[in-house]
């Protein structure tokens, strides 16, 4: 069977002035048709760019190398015409902070629904509408038919993000990518998030790449994970295996890290 | 907001009130004896008392403050049984015409310099400054950059020479502007004010473009932006939609700004041109020391650039959901 995102030898460089930096590093990796991948490691260990390039929406600057197959369509050589095409429709990404990520200026109904009309050249605007909404109820946002029309800077952190996924989902995407879509959330309203998103799955069959630098999220929701470091992968597998045998130091010092709750308590010293 | 738009207006006519209160402290400490100004060269004495009492500059300075501001409100009649309607501003030293009755008359030519001259700007720097934002880096971009370079730091009545002597001395394909009616002619009316509207607009334009191109880099690197490009968005709407109306939302409200500024008179402007507009009549009346004149193209100018800080308000409010819902 065709992997869902095949990914090989990925590299993304940025040309400076002062000489070329590699940002990712010959990463591959391979994602089964409804399966899920968590990528995970610390600021900078190129876990976003990875995501970002799958898109091709690099920062100015930035170039890839490597081969990106979607259901076996190579995405790295598709003109960017046809690339568009992908994006949304059938590649669709969250993102970390969903105020930042929704323009103020306009209502969360007409971002949905442009999102929605995006692939969908012949819907009418009140399609499009009544789509938002439905598309706002099937990520539990209360009173959608009212807040359809209340601009992002209306909606708390949680419900922001549930609007980020409802634009997500307009496009039926078999392939949904989240960049620390819990990050900038509190930690109640991200297990929301996580459980929203585990639903969707569920409802729609689609793949999923889920970015993080927090482990707890990976255990709970990838099969599979993929653990990045200063560009490099230094371990992959399934989830089940990296985290009770992990193999690589890092790896092992990336779950030393996760606090717990029966760790003893440490001052600013280090005095017990 | 009927109670927001109150306040504002209060705040208008305390801020008018002070300029006008500033303008007049000025020209009753500094300014030469305006009787003697009037009286002329063959003057005596009682000529020179009784003018004094005709227009009440033999009161203290209260008194004559007070005069003038109900003048304005409520009109005003002269020791000599001479009636001034309200808005009364007094009559010009120079020609003893009523002040309000010049500013009437010199009205239309300054709104023409400055409406000719902002269509052009807001072309011209809006769409520039867009095409160098997209182009950023490129040789166009740079191109552009310098040119508003020398917009900005070219001296508009430089640059109103060199385009009289190129245009009107050399090639001859304009006339020398003088203000020319609508009612004359289209044609020669657009030829008149053409040169006026360029030069004016040169500044502005450079302004203007940098300021775009400015925002729009800025917005286009917006996570919002990625956003719309994620979702599949075509590349002009993306711009259009998610670029351009966060981008120029500033621009437009700077704007109202100046456009209210040059309502007030575009001083240099007219006087290169000789155009008989509110810039030309302060530049005048400074020059011959007509205080009631200077007087009241105070006031014009504060005026407008009240009312053009309301209207920028009411238009961020418009423009801006976020502050929208705030107020």
């Amino acid at each position: 069977m065709t992997a869902l995102l095949d990914v090989r030898d990925l590299t993304v460089a940025f040309e400076t002035p002062r000489g070329r930096t590699e940002v990712v590093r010959d990463v591959s990796f391979e994602l089964a048709p409804g399966a899920s991948l968590g990528i995970v490691g610390e600021s900078g260990s190129g876990k976003s760019m990875t995501s970002l390039a799958v898109m091709d929406l690099l920062p100015p600057g930035a170039t890839r190398r490597g081969s990106i197959r979607l259901a076996g369509t190579e995405l790295t050589t598709l003109p960017p015409r046809e690339m568009r095409k992908v994006r949304g429709a059938r590649v669709a990404m969250i993102f970390q902070d969903p105020l930042s990520c929704l323009n103020p200026y306009y209502t969360v109904g007409l971002q949905i629904s442009e999102a929605y009309r995006a692939h969908r050249p012949r819907a009418t605007r009140r399609e499009a509408r009544r789509a938002a909404v439905e598309a706002m109820e099937r990520v539990h946002i209360p009173h959608a038919a009212e807040r359809v029309d209340h601009y992002p800077h209306q909606f708390s952190g949680g419900m922001r993000q549930r609007v980020m996924i409802a634009m997500a989902l307009s496009g039926e995407p078999e392939l949904l990518i989240a960049d620390e879509p819990t990050t900038a959330l509190d930690v109640t309203v991200q297990k929301q998030i996580l459980d929203l998103i585990a639903e969707i799955r569920r409802d729609t069959g689609a793949g999923l790449v889920m970015i993080t630098h927090d482990l707890a999220v990976v255990s709970e929701i990838a099969d599979d994970v993929l653990v990045m470091q200063h560009g490099d992968v230094v371990e992959q597998g399934g989830a089940e295996q990296v985290f009770s045998r992990p193999r690589h130091p890092y790896t092992r010092r990336l779950l030393e890290a996760v606090p717990r709750i029966d760790d003893p308590l440490v001052g600013p010293g280090g005095a017990r | 907001m009927l109670r927001y738009m109150g306040v504002r207006l209060l705040g208008m006519v305390v801020v008018l009130f002070l300029v006008s209160l500033f303008t007049f402290v000025i020209f009753f400490v500094l300014s030469p004896d305006p009787a003697v100004q009037i009286c002329g060269k063959n003057c005596t004495p009682e000529r020179i008392d009784q003018i004094r009492g005709t227009l009440g500059l033999d009161q203290p300075f209260w008194t004559q403050f007070g005069q003038f501001l109900s003048g304005v409100v409520a009109g005003r009649t002269y020791a000599d049984g001479q009636v001034c309607p309200a808005p009364c501003l007094g009559y010009s030293f120079q020609n003893s015409l009523p002040v309000w009755d010049m500013l009437v008359d010199r009205l239309p030519v300054s709104a023409t310099v400055a409406v000719g001259a902002a269509v052009l700007w807001l072309l011209a720097g809006v769409a520039g400054g867009l095409l160098s934002a997209l182009k950023e880096g490129t040789w166009w971009d740079r191109g552009a950059m310098v040119l508003a370079l020398g917009g900005i730091s070219v001296p508009n009545y430089v640059l109103a020479l060199v385009l009289q002597y190129v245009l009107v001395v050399q090639l001859q394909v304009l006339p020398f502007p003088q203000a020319v009616d609508f009612a004359d002619g289209p044609g020669q009316w657009f030829a008149n004010y053409l040169m006026p509207w360029v030069v004016l607009s040169f500044l502005y334009a450079s302004l203007y473009a940098r300021l775009t191109r400015a925002n729009v880099i800025d917005t286009l690197g917006e996570n919002y932006v990625r956003t719309a490009r994620a979702k599949g968005l075509p590349g002009w709407l993306v711009i259009r939609r998610h670029a351009l109306r966060p981008a120029l939302t500033p621009v437009a409200t700077i704007f109202a700004m100046d456009f209210a500024g040059l309502l007030g008179g575009a001083l240099i402007t007219e006087t290169v041109f000789g155009l008989n507009g509110i810039g030309k009549l302060a530049a005048d009346s400074i020059t011959q020391n007509d205080q009631p004149v200077i007087m009241a193209v105070t006031l014009l100018a504060a005026f407008f650039v009240i009312v053009g800080n309301i209207v920028v308000d009411l238009l961020y409010g418009w423009l801006d959901p976020r502050v929208r819902t705030a107020r």
